[in-house]
């Protein structure tokens, strides 16, 4: 049995290198990757405190299965949305995003 | 009497008849229809006229009259119009003395302005239109007469007022004619502002409108009542003595701005561009007199309460009547003199009401010379400048043109009106046995007792009247011919329709005089004005005082023996020598001492240039300008933020991560 | 269901006929129909109020109420009195016009006339409210087709206008809001019902504290005064007059204005009037400059809406003048002359406009003459001009001399000095209004252009007939609109004077 420990400091670790990609990454697909990254972060932490706190019940990991799912759904719609742009701009980065502001 | 409402109910029908239906026909052009319009707005006149004759006989010679010999108020019809709170506005119907003459008065210079108008303004364009306002008018009149308070006569007033504007402006497309309508608006709308609050104060202190106080009038079996007023009881507010003299005073700047009293005459002048009938009815006859029938109307009340007052309308009134006699010296434009010697002769009758004091101890029945002289002079004056004006009218038709200088020498051409206009001359000038000697008489024996100088004063100015007035007839009918403006169109007597109100009017005017006069002098109770018309209602004879009435009459005779000296002859040394002696007093008084433009300087330099610009430029830049800073504050400051909306979702990202951690820091300790 | 909800079905029927409506005739069909129908009921309201008036002691008849809010105790709630009956009368007769002022109104007519009837909507269930709320909501209702109406349809600077008159109107909403909230906590009567409010247990007199009884009057005051264009807040009323298409002129100032005067008498005044009594006189100096100030303004002006809408300004600030006399008379008068002036500016702003769709200018200076080219709208001029320098025999005399006797009747130099000034107004009434008509209609036109211009087709004859006729009624048979304002009023003014020990005069 692996120690809670480790599988916290994995999706900890997880949800800062989102974090950080999210913050920094300038490709609109490299954030997208990020945002996963911490979604996945979130779902591994439900997964493991349902067994830790709840060991009978499944409520976490329903949770987890709706947020992948949800998480799938919105890919979908944010990579349409970079299609968009990239027909729009011929680019996805961010920093060209520019016309969506005041 | 219930038939006298139709006196106000037919000019007000044949209003509205041909007043709608002018607004579609003009199109199709048809003449007769504007025929049919005359003779609608005449005939329903005719019918007013016969119902205001049958009122006056009924009332003066059918009415029994009450104990003390007084005749009764009668009240055919009363109604509240618009309830104010415990005051209420009231329309309805007054007889008495004077509002029976004065139907007489208006009912017969406005049936002869009808008729007279047939041939004046044949062929005129708007010629339906005209007979529209003159039914308005004649309405608009009858009903300031009759009426039952003071603010149903405010009420008519203010309609007196827009049918005068209307008719002034009747050539609407002339700039004088506008400029003229709008001044004569203005001006008495400013003077009726002084009447109204004047109404306000009066209605306040007294909880009443009506012409005595209340309580005291009861309206019953169609007659007033008029119960003897004791001041405690009448007037619920303490301060009614000390307030009512200022109500009053105020109502007479009402009635000097309608009657044209010096500061507020500059009206009167220029609304001779107004058709001359017009300005026969209305700016002579009828409307210009309503100031003076209004203080008549409040005159018990002066008398009781404000009698120190009265001396404001015996000052206003003496320097009116000469400084409108001295302008009327040098005017050339023949309807410009008939306007300032009506002003003249206006100010007489204020005059005479204002010398009108209480007799000695008596409560009320004090002689009323003054009184009587005043209505008397008003009667006799509506109809003999109502005659000169139209006769007036009958020569501007002729000659084209208003000026004196393009006349002269018209006595052969047209010998009904050069009669008909010397009989008024004469009337005017104070010759016995013409109607204006015996009330002009009585005004200056009036003036006399109430003091000397005021009687002398007017005995100048009726010297004064005598002169002008002749030398513009000399002007007219003798003097040098204008061969030149004659040459191409022989000037012609005036049609029939023209000439029958002339003769009418002045054969009123003769008849008049000759049974005043005789009256006067033989003590004829019958033939005396005050057997019906008295401050206190009860009737007395007239009695001439042989040496005013003889020295008037010498005084008048001079005067138009003077003007025929210098006026009468083809060449005029004299006036010319006149004028060479003294060309500033003249250009000063053809200027009228320049007050139009004292008040051309008042409104548009000070009213216009001062006030208003600086108002309208204060609302569109600090008010308007506080608002659209506002707006402009905001759009700054939006613009100065707007920075942070920076469009970077990595940025909002950021500080969404540090407000997280921040939240999460403060949770935490 | 009350048969007063009528006046909000009957709109929404209309929105939804406009809104099946496929052509021209169609949408001038259900204009009419709908229009003609409002006033009819508007004509019977008053009919069979009048009766019931005589028999029935409740300062509301025909009142009717449901829950819309429990837990705000916000309630649907509905009655009228006189003064509610002739604004409904006067709002049906100005819609009535106003379809048919803008019967050949282009582009798109449809969309124009949904939110024509959305205002009107607004209006009527206003002033059949008597719940705040619902008067709140439905006030709202009216002043947001507004900025469609101005900005689509208008003419000039219509953007700027319309956002202006939008703006500093929902700034006055915003205060109002306030003052709604302050009375509905302030007086802890659980209820947003005016007449249960003022007849609570020490009712309008149940506020704590009477400072913020004073807050609160000036919030609510000062709200509905935006509407009522009073000096200060009136400048939205020039632009927004000038810029505003012609059937929308006349239903804002005809009617939307005299929903200022109403709320601030109907809500400021009767349920506070401690603080009434107590600020009335801030709020009278403002109106008494108003009255002077916007006839002075209106002197020198050269657009003739812009005349006409600071003349309104100066006709509303009188109407606010006279309900903060706070007597039966004058309170009376203002409600005539909110009358008056919804009907005779509603005239002039017709008439404007039909002259600016011949000529395309509304320049005082370069118009002459239009007596001889447009006799027909000419002398309407005359009589709308006439109307507004109170001329006897038109609204506008009855409503300014029941002012000034009431006004009058209070005792004061500090009121009789007031009222004196505010008389000054109807003399420089007259000059404007007989400059105007000297330098357009009179004279002689010498604009080519002019010269072939026609007179007004029978659609704007209908409409300017309708609107002269009621100005004549109103002015030559005054009493039974006076007596039926009279009872709407002598119950506000009741309550208004139990609080008279709080009265400040500052001299």
């Amino acid at each position: 049995m692996i120690s809670i420990d480790f599988i916290l400091l994995v999706s900890t670790l997880m949800m800062f290198a989102g974090v950080y990609g999210f913050l920094t990454r300038k490709s609109t697909l490299a954030i997208l990757l990020s945002i996963e990254l911490m979604l996945n972060a979130a779902n591994i932490n439900f997964a493991v405190f349902n067994n830790l706190l709840f060991p009978n019940g499944h409520e976490g990991v329903f949770f987890a299965i709706f947020a992948i799912a949800i998480a799938a759904a919105e890919s979908a719609i944010a990579i349409a949305i970079m299609i968009n742009i990239y027909r729009q701009l011929q680019n996805i980065s961010v920093d060209k995003l520019t016309k969506m502001k005041w | 009497m219930s038939y006298t409402l139709f006196i106000l109910l037919l000019p007000l029908i044949s209003f509205l008849l041909i007043g709608i239906v002018d607004l579609d026909i003009p199109k199709t052009g048809k003449v007769w229809s504007h025929k049919v319009a005359g003779l609608i707005g005449t005939a329903s006149l005719g019918i007013v006229t016969i119902l205001s004759y049958t009122t006056a006989y009924q009332y003066f010679f059918c009415t029994p009259r009450l104990s003390d010999g007084t005749l009764p108020t009668l009240v055919p019809y009363n109604t509240t119009w618009l309830p104010l709170g415990d005051l209420h506005f009231d329309l309805g119907i007054l007889l008495d003395p004077i509002s029976v003459m004065m139907l007489i008065v208006i009912s017969t210079v406005s049936l002869m302005v009808h008729i007279y108008s047939f041939g004046y303004m044949h062929g005129e364009r708007g010629f339906q239109r005209y007979y529209a306002y003159l039914s308005l008018f004649t309405m608009s009149m009858l009903g300031l007469v009759v009426a039952t308070n003071i603010f149903q006569m405010y009420l008519f007033w203010e309609l007196v007022g827009v049918s005068s504007y209307l008719l002034i402006g009747f050539y609407y497309t002339t700039a004088p004619a506008i400029a003229a309508s709008k001044k004569a608006f203005i001006v008495t709308r400013f003077a009726d502002m002084f009447f109204l609050v004047g109404i306000l104060i009066f209605g306040y202190y007294t909880q009443s409108f009506n012409f005595s106080f209340a309580g005291t009038v009861e309206y019953a079996d169609n007659v007033a009542h008029f119960i003897p007023c004791n001041p405690e009881t009448a007037l619920v507010k303490n301060a009614a003595m000390t307030v009512l003299p200022i109500s009053l005073v105020l109502m007479f700047i009402g009635g000097a701005g309608k009657s044209a009293m010096f500061p507020l005459h500059i009206w009167l002048p220029d609304a001779m561009e107004g058709p001359t009938p017009v300005s026969a009815l209305i700016h002579a006859a009828t409307m210009v007199v309503a100031g003076v029938f209004q203080i008549a109307r409040m005159f018990p009340i002066w008398i009781e309460y404000a009698p120190q007052s009265l001396s404001i309308v015996v000052w206003v009134g003496a320097f009116t009547a000469f400084y409108a006699a001295a302008v009327a010296c040098a005017q050339s434009d023949i309807k410009r003199v008939l306007a300032f010697s009506t002003i003249s002769q206006i100010a007489f009758m204020m005059v005479a009401l204002g010398v009108c004091l209480p007799g000695h101890g008596e409560h009320l029945n004090h002689s009323g010379l003054g009184y009587m002289a005043s209505m008397f002079h008003l009667f006799t004056h509506a109809m003999f400048k109502a005659c000169l004006f139209l006769g007036a009218g009958c020569i501007i038709h002729a000659v084209h043109s208003n000026e004196m200088a393009l006349m002269g020498g018209l006595r052969k051409y047209m010998p009904i009106t050069h009669w008909t206009f010397l009989i008024s001359c004469l009337a005017i000038a104070g010759i016995p046995f013409f109607s204006g000697f015996s009330s002009k008489d009585e005004i200056v024996t009036a003036c006399f007792q109430y003091s000397p100088w005021c009687g002398a004063w007017m005995t100048m100015v009726a010297a004064m009247t005598a002169f002008y007035m002749f030398r513009l007839y000399y002007g007219i009918f003798w003097g040098t011919e204008n061969k030149e403006a004659h040459a191409h169109h022989t000037p012609h007597e005036a049609p029939w329709t023209m000439t029958l109100p002339l003769v009418v009017l002045s054969v009123i005017t003769v008849g008049t005089g000759v049974v005043t006069t005789l009256g006067g002098f033989l003590h004829w109770e019958w033939a005396s004005f005050g057997s019906i018309v008295s401050a206190s209602g009860i009737p007395y004879t007239v009695h001439f005082d042989p040496v005013v009435a003889s020295v008037s009459t010498v005084v008048a005779v001079c005067s138009i023996l003077l003007a025929t000296w210098i006026y009468k002859d083809e060449k005029q040394p004299i006036a010319d020598k006149m004028y060479a002696a003294a060309p500033r007093l003249h250009r000063w008084a053809y200027k009228r001492f320049y007050m139009d433009e004292v008040y051309q300087f008042v409104t548009h330099r000070i009213i216009f240039a001062r006030v208003s610009r600086p108002i309208a430029w204060f609302d569109r830049h600090v008010i308007d300008g506080f608002f659209d800073f506002l707006a402009w504050g905001t759009h700054k400051t939006s613009a100065l933020i707007k920075g942070f909306q920076s469009g970077s979702v990595q940025t909002y990202a950021f500080w969404f991560f540090l407000g997280t951690l921040l939240l999460l820091l403060i949770m935490l300790f | 269901m009350n048969f007063l909800s009528i006046f909000v079905l009957i709109p929404l029927l209309m929105l939804f006929g406009l809104w099946v409506a496929r052509n021209l005739n169609q949408v001038r069909g259900v204009m009419v129909a709908g229009s003609t129908a409002l006033l009819a009921l508007a004509v019977y309201l008053t009919y069979i109020f009048i009766a019931d008036r005589q028999t029935c002691d409740d300062p509301m008849l025909y009142t009717a109420s449901f829950d819309w809010f429990p837990a705000l105790n916000i309630k649907y709630s509905v009655g009228v009195d006189g003064i509610s009956v002739a604004m409904l009368l006067l709002s049906a007769i100005i819609v009535f016009t106003g379809t048919f002022a803008s019967w050949q109104l282009k582009p798109l007519t449809k969309e124009y006339f949904l939110w024509f009837t959305l205002l009107s909507m607004g209006v009527f269930g206003f002033f059949i409210s008597v719940d705040m709320f619902a008067m709140f909501m439905f006030y709202e209702i009216a002043l947001i087709p507004m900025y469609l109406l101005i900005g689509v349809w208008g003419s000039g600077k219509k953007e700027y206008s319309a956002m202006k008159l939008t703006l500093m109107l929902m700034g006055g909403s915003a205060f109002l809001m306030c003052g709604i909230f302050g009375i509905y906590y302030g007086t802890g009567a659980a209820t947003m019902n005016i007449i249960d409010i003022a007849n609570h247990t020490g009712g309008a007199h149940a506020f704590e504290s009477g400072s913020l009884q004073n807050l609160w009057f000036v919030f609510t005051f000062a709200g509905f005064g935006v509407l009522g264009a009073m000096f200060p807040f009136h400048t939205w009323s020039p632009d927004g007059h000038a810029s505003a298409p012609t059937a929308v002129s006349m239903l804002h100032a005809g009617v939307l204005m005299k929903l200022g005067g109403y709320g601030c008498f109907r809500i400021a005044m009767y349920l506070m009037p401690e603080a009434a009594n107590e600020l009335g006189w801030i709020f009278l100096i403002l109106t008494g400059i108003s009255v002077v100030y916007g006839a002075f303004s209106a002197c020198v002006q050269t657009d003739l809406k812009y005349i006409n809408a600071y003349s309104s300004v100066s006709h509303c600030g009188l109407v606010l003048f006279a309900i903060l006399m706070m007597n039966q008379v004058a309170c009376t008068g203002a409600i005539l002359q909110m009358l008056s002036h919804g009907l005779m500016t509603a005239l002039f702003f017709a008439l404007i406009g039909m002259i600016y769709g011949r000529t395309h200018t509304r320049d005082v200076r370069e118009l002459a003459g239009l007596m001889r080219i447009m006799p027909f709208l000419a002398v309407c001029y005359v009589i709308a001009g006439l109307a507004n320098l109170g001329l006897p025999g038109l609204s506008g005399f009855v409503a300014e001399m029941t002012i000034f006797v009431g006004s009058f009747s209070n005792e004061g130099a500090f009121y009789t000095t007031l009222t004196i000034i505010a008389c000054t107004s109807i003399v420089i009434t007259a000059v404007y209004i007989l400059r105007l008509v000297g330098k357009i209609l009179y004279g002689v036109c010498t604009n080519e252009h002019h010269l072939a211009l026609t007179d007004a087709t029978w659609d704007e004859r209908f409409s300017v007939v309708c609107l002269i006729l009621s100005v004549a009624g109103l002015g030559l048979a005054p009493w039974w609109v006076s007596d039926m304002i009279g009872t709407g009023v002598s119950p506000i003014i009741t309550v208004i004077d139990s609080a008279k020990e709080f009265l400040y005069v500052p001299f």
